[in-house]
């Protein structure tokens, strides 16, 4: 049980995060607790720290209208953890739909839908063009368009205020996942996912491939969410250099031999990444 | 049949005249109301609420109601409803009305003070309430048992109560809750003219060209009689004058001339300045030659306490109590008291024995110089420092009001009416200061004529239909007489068949005092009819413990469960009004009957029938036999001459108090009664136990034996079936003709008879007193003052308990329009509900603002002797001064009376809900 | 489109360019049927917003739906949207019937609001010193509105209880005293709304005893006419305040207008 719990640590702690956020948002408005109140677009920390969700504020930005000073702060305290510091760990340490399409992701798996194969050709950067085309409809439509149909949005405010239809949307994500396209939301469409890769191009925890340690059993490519981040496996020590990975920790937890390890960005090529 | 509605308004018009010189409706107007809607019965009833008494139309269709209309014929309301009245339909059918006997009963089925309710049978329930009122009444005698009556009792229901609990117990303790509501009307009633109830009618508020509320916040409490006084104030804005004078802003104040805010208790100060300013500076004001022909001057003793317990260190006060409660004997007088009283020779400092508290009702009569001399000290100056209630206002200007208010009476020509309800009434000096508002209205000569007089507003439905006409008070019998007149009691006994001596001759215990003899162990069985006397006494705290742990038995009916419900040990399911045969008077003496209009809810049948039924249960000699009362009185064994009239020791109150030969002559079916049921006398559909019903008209009989006290003694009612012909009569109905404006001789058939001129104060009561100056009676001579109202001499006091460091503030409780007293109706109309769905705490912002407080923040309100959480209003409706806040008492949940004090009139005995100190803290 | 590796040159290109093109093409269908539905969600008009609201276009972009105000709210009387709802998802709003504005002097909903969607300044009065202070007298959510035909003040009954739930009462509501002709003998206490102080709190809207509230809020633009500012009540000098908005120019156009003078004088017959 230990065993199979430190095994899995990161998934372990990636849940207690995002479980914990969410509870901790839900206890601000049932409960009126002031760790965090509001939602993953805007909050406050102890009433006091804002946080916003910085591709939010651009939208808002690109649909020409100007948002508040404490919005801005609080966009550009998120910017600053993720983009500096912590990578695109937002979708796996935080965001609520992750568990929903990791789940779709494990019954794919487990049903043997993996094995269909023949996908519909969506590209994985298709989200860069969601992007761009959030933007645009802002500009057009004069909201910020993007929060008006993320799902993302839909589940986690759900959970907190109440969730109508919204089900209908996050279950379409799930079935999306489990059936259509393997990594389908996260992995392909998502803009807000994009957005992160897009703005954690140059964090600094990164995971660190040691080359030497590496027995090439490929099971960090199989588990990875995000595949083409690790292109150095078994050819290459370096860190992982995209902003499309997620720091989930998955490559480590199934590395045997300890050629996976989380640490700082290293800069240098082919030679020890220093291990944190 | 249709109408169109000019036919309406002439047919309406049409009956309105013809009811107004006491001729029955036209028949094709009661087939009209009849028949209109396809499948709906429509029959004439009356609202359930307040002492208005609009008339109202009720549909019924496969026993149930299914529809109300204001009565387009009654005269009061020609149609009208306030937003109560509109929901009469919904009140009998709230999902938790109580259908069943509910009883306090353990596992074994046997009842257990500490057990929870089960369902018992109505046999079961009748057997243990005569198994524990035979315990106590034997303990205790008379005076152990008591019943909680009500004002909103119908006439017959109130009349079998007193009849049994009177003529079948021997026990004086039966108190309405109307000894709440206009007690000291009536005492100030009794006192002035010897005889009770308002001298005008509502016609007074259009002859009017001045309406003055004294603590009457008609806009919200009388909403019909409200709209006809704004109509008299739009049909001649630049004559008609309203003044509101209150403790706070309400609703009163946006159609008045002259809003003035007073301190809690300084009306009566104002009313002496007026007296004064009139006496002194306008002696031509006074209708000099009403005065001498129909007035004296007379007052009484000042140092008559609280009517708080006369043991000041009982047992049962609390610590934090014993401050207030030592007022009871004795206080220290304050500089404005001195100046009050200085023509007593009373000084600041003094200590004041409150010697005369058993004997508060004295008095005597004075010289007009003596009552010039009274009324000396209460100067503009004097009066307007002691009474300006609103801090932000200057005193100038508060000056400029009383002196407008001063013009406004004494104006030669200008008609008067004064009004008031609860905020003369629940006053520690509540007698005296109606009281003195006749004193103005007779100084003046502005009394008894239509559009001039003094006219005290009640609160309930039949407050003076039952309450005070049938006189369910504890000193009272009906038709304003006393227990404690033999002669009264043996007018009682002959029309009641009683042998003489049956009759009780002391005094019961009144409302508050049933609740501290409970306290005290010295009442022990209680029944509750009608009302919801743990919500609505004040100091709840006490009466609340001493129902659920000490030793006694308390019996509520009721329709729902409330406050009273719970501290129960049995409660029996009551009929509501549509449910069973009944009739009410309201304020103006106007008496409307109704008919059954539907089979009562699940197994809940009538007060009367629980009260009849219970009669069956007691032998004669179980109660006619004698019982000592006191040191003093003995009552005594009166079986022997029970047996010469006839009866035998094994007959039961049922056969002589209800079912004796007369009432079997009152046959049912009735041609009064064709096509209604009558559950009482027939039994109905339910077949409740087997019930099959009396078989004579048991209502019909009640009120035709009631109607004989009356007759020819200045209440004369009608018959029962002339009832149902008409939209209501003021009484006295003298030879089929209401009577519009008592003591005046050109209206009242009783002071034409008196043969005393144009007007004759024609009661009897009080009609003997001593002579006397300013400091007491003096001697044995005895003035005797025929056809004569009594004009008094009363003095500023200050209340039991003021504001302080420590409690800060004046509390004050009321209504609100939305709800009916505890809200155990209202409160389950979803809309009305909706509209106000809990009570507030109303206060100043300034206040708020200084106590660190917010708006709608949850506070508790304390006072020495309880607390409860309100929410802080500081808009809508109430505005009040700094200083001051107001909690509605409708709802259990804000259970403001926990908080209040129960200092009464020391005359009438009736507590002062409007006035004590809190203090106020975040909940 | 996952990157292939390809060896010849020109395909490689056309490659590049075709699956652009077709990128493109699905960005284009996509962002079209994204604006097509905001633009239909976004048109919901009828909305009531917490105290402080800005217009509504302004609001539905300023607003990021983190619901802060809906926690703020101690009466829990602001609704967060959530599909289904029929209106904004994710945005707050009232529903008055169920559970109305209390006017909280601090309005506790727009200072919590962290993008500015919520306005302080719009409901803030300068006190003596000049400090802005809040005025909650100052919202305007929406105004209420009374159907004076199923109003029962109006049929003569002594309701006005909306005229006592009223926080503005005198104000906002007022009661207008009409003689009832029919009886003769009453006056009927008729409830008028004043949209220079009604703030749409909605208080009236819960306490109306009918079973549909005949009086509700509606959004002020729905609410209310508006005159033309080239009248100005001869005996109302605070009228004069309307001349400020009005254009100086005027030109007025008509079907009648259409044809200039020369065209009309010299072209068509008689």
């Amino acid at each position: 049980m230990i065993a199979e719990l430190r095994k899995n640590r990161y998934l372990v702690l990636r849940r207690i995060s995002q479980v914990g956020i969410m509870l901790l948002f839900i206890a601000g408005n049932l409960l009126g607790w002031k760790v965090l109140t509001g939602n993953l677009s805007s909050s406050r920390v102890m009433n006091l720290v804002p946080l916003t969700d910085p591709f939010a504020v651009l939208q808002v930005f690109a649909s020409r209208h100007l948002v508040s000073a404490e919005a801005l702060a609080g966009a550009a305290l998120v910017l600053l953890f993720f983009g500096v510091l912590a990578g695109r760990a937002f979708c796996s340490w935080v965001c609520p739909l992750n568990l929903v399409t990791d789940l779709a992701g494990w019954l794919r798996k487990k049903t043997g839908l993996e094995q269909d194969g023949g996908q519909p050709g969506i590209s994985r950067n298709a989200r860069y063009w969601a992007i761009g085309v959030s933007f645009l409809v802002s500009l057009v439509t004069g909201i910020a368009a993007f929060e008006w149909i993320s799902p993302i949005s839909m589940l986690h405010r759900g959970l907190i205020f109440g969730m109508g239809m919204g089900w209908a949307l996050v279950l379409a994500v799930f079935l999306f996942d489990l059936l259509l396209v393997k990594q389908g939301f996260c992995g392909h469409l998502c803009p807000l996912g994009g957005f992160y890769s897009l703005a954690t191009r140059f964090s600094l925890v990164r995971v660190n491939h040691c080359k030497e340690k590496c027995t090439l059993c490929m099971k960090c490519l199989e588990i990875c969410p995000e595949r083409q981040v690790l292109p150095m496996v078994g050819s290459l020590s370096s860190s992982v250099s995209s902003g499309e990975c997620t720091n989930c920790g998955r490559c480590i937890e199934v590395c045997m031999s300890d050629a996976m390890k989380f640490g700082i960005r290293s800069y240098s090529r082919d030679q020890d990444p220093k291990i944190a | 049949m249709k109408m169109t509605r000019r036919e309406l308004l002439k047919t309406a018009a049409a009956v309105a005249a013809a009811t107004a010189v006491g001729m029955s409706v036209p028949e094709e107007l009661q087939a009209a109301a009849k028949h209109t809607e396809a499948g709906w019965k429509w029959d004439k009833s009356v609202c359930r609420f307040c002492g208005t008494g609009c008339g109202l139309m009720v549909a019924t269709k496969n026993d149930r109601i299914v529809a109300v209309k204001g009565d387009p014929a009654a005269p009061v309301n020609m149609g009208l409803n306030c937003i109560k009245g509109y929901f009469n339909a919904k009140i009998i059918y709230g999902a938790d009305r109580l259908t069943e006997p509910l009883m306090r009963v353990n596992d074994k089925g046997e009842f257990d003070k500490k057990a929870n309710f089960r369902p018992v049978t109505w046999e079961k329930a009748f057997g243990e309430m005569a198994k524990q009122f035979k315990k106590y009444y034997k303990e205790l005698g008379p005076a152990g048992v008591a019943i909680f009556g009500s004002g909103q009792y119908t006439i017959m229901e109130g009349y079998a109560a007193v009849k049994l609990m009177k003529g079948g117990f021997r026990s004086n303790n039966i108190d309405p809750n109307a000894r709440h509501c206009m007690a000291s009307a009536v005492a100030a009633f009794m006192q002035t003219f010897g005889i009770d109830e308002p001298a005008g009618n509502y016609d007074d508020m259009h002859h009017s060209d001045t309406i003055v509320l004294w603590g009457a916040n008609m806009a919200e409490m009388h909403p019909v009689l409200w709209s006809k006084i704004t109509d008299s104030k739009l049909s001649k804005p630049a004559r008609v004058k309203v003044v509101n004078l209150s403790t706070y802003t309400n609703r009163c104040s946006t159609l008045a001339d002259i809003e003035i805010i007073i301190k809690p208790n300084t009306d009566l100060a104002i009313q002496n300045y007026i007296l004064r300013e009139i006496v002194y500076n306008r002696p031509e004001a006074i209708d000099k030659e009403f005065v001498e022909k129909n007035c004296i001057f007379a007052t009484g003793w000042v140092d008559i306490g609280y009517g708080l317990r006369p043991k000041i260190d009982h047992a049962k006060y609390r610590k934090a109590e014993l401050d207030t409660a030592s007022k009871e004997s004795f206080k220290i007088i304050t500089k404005d008291e001195a100046t009050a009283m200085s023509s007593l020779g009373i000084k600041a400092g003094d200590k004041m024995e409150m010697k005369h508290a058993a004997t508060a009702d004295a008095h005597w009569a004075i010289s007009f110089d003596d009552f010039k001399k009274g009324l000396e000290p209460y100067t503009l100056d004097f009066v307007a420092q002691l009474a300006k209630g609103d801090s932000d206002e200057s005193l100038e200007d508060f000056k400029k009001k009383l002196v407008m208010l001063a013009d406004l009476y004494a104006e030669k020509g200008r008609k008067v009416v004064s009004f008031w309800t609860m905020g003369f009434n629940q006053h520690v000096r509540g007698t005296w200061v109606n009281e003195q508002i006749y004193a103005i209205h007779l100084l003046l000569g502005k009394q008894s004529q239509p559009g001039n007089g003094a006219f005290s507003l009640t609160g309930q439905p039949s407050a003076c239909g039952t309450a005070r006409e049938v006189g369910t008070f504890s000193h009272r019998l009906p038709a304003d007489m006393l227990v404690a007149n033999p002669k009264h009691r043996k007018t009682t006994e002959e029309i009641w068949k009683l042998p003489d001596g049956t009759l009780n001759p002391v005094p019961g215990s009144h409302y508050m005092k049933i609740m501290r003899d409970l306290e005290d162990g010295k009442i022990k069985w209680v029944w509750v009819q009608v009302n919801n006397p743990w919500q609505n006494s004040a100091n709840a705290n006490h009466w609340i413990t001493a129902a659920r742990d000490m030793d006694n038995f308390i019996v509520v009916a009721e329709a729902y469960p409330g406050i009273s419900a719970k501290v129960a040990d049995l409660i029996l399911p009551a009929a509501m009004i549509f449910e069973k045969w009944g009739a009410y008077g309201n304020a103006e003496r106007r008496t409307q009957h109704w008919r059954q209009q539907v089979t009562p809810l699940g197994k809940s049948m009538s007060d009367t029938w629980q009260m009849v039924e219970f009669s069956k249960k007691f032998k004669l000699g179980e109660v006619w036999k004698d019982w000592k009362l006191d040191d003093k009185t003995t009552l005594p064994d009166v079986l022997a001459k029970a047996k010469e009239m006839g009866y035998k020791e094994t007959d039961t109150l049922f056969d002589v108090l209800f079912s004796n030969r007369e009432a079997k002559a009152y046959k049912w079916p009735d041609p009064v009664g064709a096509g209604f049921i009558n559950s009482e006398a027939a039994g109905d559909k339910r077949n409740v136990e087997g019930f099959k019903g009396y078989g004579f008209f048991l209502q019909k009989y009640l009120w035709e034996e009631y109607r004989k006290f009356g007759l020819g003694h200045g209440h004369d009612l009608a018959d029962f079936d002339t009832y149902h012909k008409v939209r209501g009569l003021r009484w006295p109905v003298v030879d089929g003709k209401e009577t519009l404006w008592r003591f005046n001789a050109e209206y009242d058939p009783y002071a034409k008879k008196a043969n005393h001129g144009k007007f004759a104060f024609y009661g009897g009561f009080g009609k003997e007193i001593s002579k006397g100056d300013l400091m007491g009676p003096k001697g044995d001579e005895k003035v005797k003052l025929p056809n004569k109202a009594k004009i008094f001499l009363r003095h500023y006091i200050d209340p039991a308990e003021i504001p302080d460091a420590d409690y800060p503030f004046w509390l004050c409780t009321g209504r609100v329009l939305e709800h009916w007293h505890s809200g155990t109706m209202t409160m389950r109309v979803p809309e009305l509900y909706r509209a106000v769905p809990e009570a507030l705490c109303f206060m100043n912002p300034k206040d708020v603002k200084k106590h660190g407080l917010r708006d709608g923040e949850l506070v508790w309100v304390e006072s020495r002797r309880g607390k409860v959480k309100a929410r802080i209003e500081t808009r809508g409706r109430n505005s009040t001064p700094q200083g001051l806040i107001f909690v509605p008492w409708f709802d259990e949940h804000v259970f403001i009376n926990k908080v209040t004090l129960d200092a009464t009139c020391p005359i009438s005995k009736e507590t002062d809900f409007k006035k004590c100190a809190v203090k106020i803290y975040r909940a | 489109m996952e990157s292939g590796a390809d060896g010849e040159k020109m395909p490689e290109r056309r490659k590049f360019l075709l699956s652009m093109a077709k990128s493109l093409g699905a960005a284009t269908v996509g962002g079209l049927t994204w604006t097509g539905y905001l633009e239909g969600k976004k048109a919901y008009s009828s909305i009531l917003r917490p105290p402080g609201a800005v217009a509504e276009e302004d609001f539905l972009a300023r607003c990021t739906k983190c619901g802060i105000c809906v926690e703020a709210c101690p009466y829990q009387a602001l609704i967060l949207a959530s599909p289904g709802d029929e209106r904004p998802v994710g945005t707050p709003y009232f529903q008055m019937r169920e559970n109305p504005c209390r006017m909280c002097r601090d309005i506790p909903c727009t200072a919590a609001c962290p993008t500015g969607a919520l306005d302080r300044t719009l409901v803030s009065d300068p006190d003596g010193q000049g400090v802005m202070r809040l005025n909650i007298n100052k919202t305007q959510i929406g105004l209420a509105v009374i159907d004076r035909e199923t109003c029962i003040a109006y049929w003569g009954i002594q309701c006005d209880v909306c005229y006592r739930a009223c926080p503005v009462l005198d104000k906002a509501l007022t009661v207008e005293y009409v003689r009832n002709e029919r009886t003769g003998r009453h006056a009927m206490l008729a409830p008028v709304i004043h949209s220079s102080h009604c703030t749409g709190c909605g208080m009236c809207e819960r306490a109306c005893v009918t079973k549909k509230a005949a009086v509700f809020i509606l959004p002020r633009a729905m609410a209310m006419g508006e005159s033309s500012n080239r009248y100005i009540k001869g005996w109302d000098r605070a009228d004069e305040e309307r001349m400020n908005e009005a254009p100086e120019e005027t030109e007025t156009a008509t079907p009648r207008s259409e044809k200039s003078p020369m065209d009309y004088l010299n072209k068509g017959g008689l």
